[in-house]
C-alpha cells in the first residue's frame, strides 16, 4: 500500500524552457539508470530477501526512488513548457515531439524505450545488493554527467540533491550487505543462497545439507 | 526541538515540512540497517511529531498535502483544487 504526499520531495522551480537540457535528463526518468529502473528493482527485490532489515531498505528507498521519479518528471515537465514549433525544431525536440508532444515518456536520452532489462532481481540476497550498490554508483555518475552540460541554477539545484541521495543510498546498501554477510558462513558467503538454499521451516536449518 | 510552525507563513511552512520531512525520511533508512539505535529512535519520533503538526496546520490553513487531510468540513473537494507539484512554481 501507499500513500501520496501532494509535494515533492525538493522542490523544483525553473522559469526557463531549455528542450535541449530535457533530452538528457529524460534519461533519469526511464533510462538504463533512471529512477523508474531504480524503484523498480528495489521494489520487486524485497520479497525474496530473506532479513527484515534489508527488506525495510528496499521497501523505503524503493519507495523514494518514485518520488525522485517525480522530481524528475516535474523538472523535464517544466523545461518543455510554452515551447513554439520552431523552438522544438532549433532544439532537436522534434523526434520526441513527434510521438509524445510535451508528455512524459519514459525513454533514454538516445530515445530506448524504459525496459525491464535495464535491472535485475536475481533471487540470491548477495547479487541483489551488489546489483543495488553498482546501481547507485551508476545513477550518480549519470547526474555527475548532467551536471556538467547545466548552466541554470534552477536545473542544477534539484539535480544536486538527487545525485546526493545516491551517494546515502549507497551506504545504506552497503550495510545492509554487510547485515546480509553477517548472517552467512564467513568462511564462505557463497556456501549457499539465503533466499532460496535455507529451509526456515526446518530446525536442520539449510536445505542444501539435507540428505 | 521546539519549533511553531504557527508564526511561518506559507511558503515557510511548506520549506519547513519538506526539511523536516527529508530528516525523518533519512533517519527512516538509517534506522532500517540500524534498528536498535535509541537516539536515532528518539530523533525519529521527535521528526515525525513535528512533521505531523506541520502537514496538518498546513492543510487546515491552505490545501490538503494527503488525502487524509483533503475532506473537511468544507461544501468542495479541495484535493483537486490547489496545483499538483509539477505545475506550482516557475510559470
Amino acid at each position: 500500500m501507499w500513500n501520496y504526499e501532494k509535494r515533492l520531495q525538493y522542490p523544483v522551480n525553473i522559469k526557463n524552457p531549455n528542450p535541449k537540457l530535457a533530452q538528457v535528463i529524460i534519461s533519469q526518468f526511464g533510462g538504463p539508470d533512471g529512477e523508474l529502473a531504480a524503484s523498480m528493482r528495489y521494489l520487486s527485490q524485497r520479497y525474496a530477501m530473506p532479513y527484515r532489515e534489508v527488506m525495510g531498505t528496499l521497501t523505503d528507498i524503493g519507495t523514494e526512488e518514485l518520488a525522485h521519479l517525480e522530481m524528475i518528471g516535474t523538472i523535464v515537465h517544466q523545461l518543455t513548457r510554452n515551447l513554439s514549433p520552431d523552438e522544438i525544431v532549433a532544439s532537436g525536440f522534434d523526434k520526441y515531439y513527434v510521438d509524445h508532444t510535451t508528455g512524459l515518456w519514459p525513454q533514454a536520452a538516445g530515445g530506448i524505450p524504459f525496459n525491464a532489462c535495464e535491472f535485475q532481481s536475481k533471487g540470491d540476497p548477495i547479487t541483489d545488493l551488489v546489483e543495488d550498490l553498482a546501481a547507485e554508483q551508476k545513477a550518480r555518475s549519470t547526474y555527475d554527467n548532467i551536471l556538467r552540460l547545466v548552466h541554470d541554477n534552477e536545473v542544477a539545484d534539484p539535480i544536486r540533491f538527487l545525485r546526493e541521495r545516491e551517494i546515502v543510498h549507497f551506504q545504506r546498501f552497503g550495510e545492509a550487505l554487510r547485515l546480509v554477510q553477517d548472517k552467512l558462513d564467513s568462511k564462505n558467503f557463497y556456501a549457499f543462497n539465503p533466499a532460496f538454499d535455507w529451509d526456515t521451516k526446518s530446525s536442520s536449518g539449510c536445505r542444501c545439507q539435507k540428505s | 526541538m521546539n519549533y511553531s510552525c504557527s508564526r511561518m507563513n506559507k511558503e515557510q511552512l511548506f520549506d519547513w515540512i519538506n526539511m523536516i520531512s527529508f530528516a525523518a525520511g533519512e533517519t527512516n533508512l538509517y534506522l532500517d540497517t540500524h534498528p536498535y539505535d535509541e537516539e536515532a529512535l528518539k530523533f525519529y519520533n521527535e521528526c515525525v511529531e513535528m512533521r505531523k503538526n506541520a502537514i496538518s496546520e498546513y492543510s487546515s490553513r491552505y490545501e490538503p498535502l494527503t488525502l487524509d487531510l483533503a475532506g473537511g468540513s468544507e461544501n468542495q473537494w479541495k484535493w483537486v483544487m490547489s496545483p499538483w507539484p509539477w505545475e506550482k512554481e516557475g510559470c
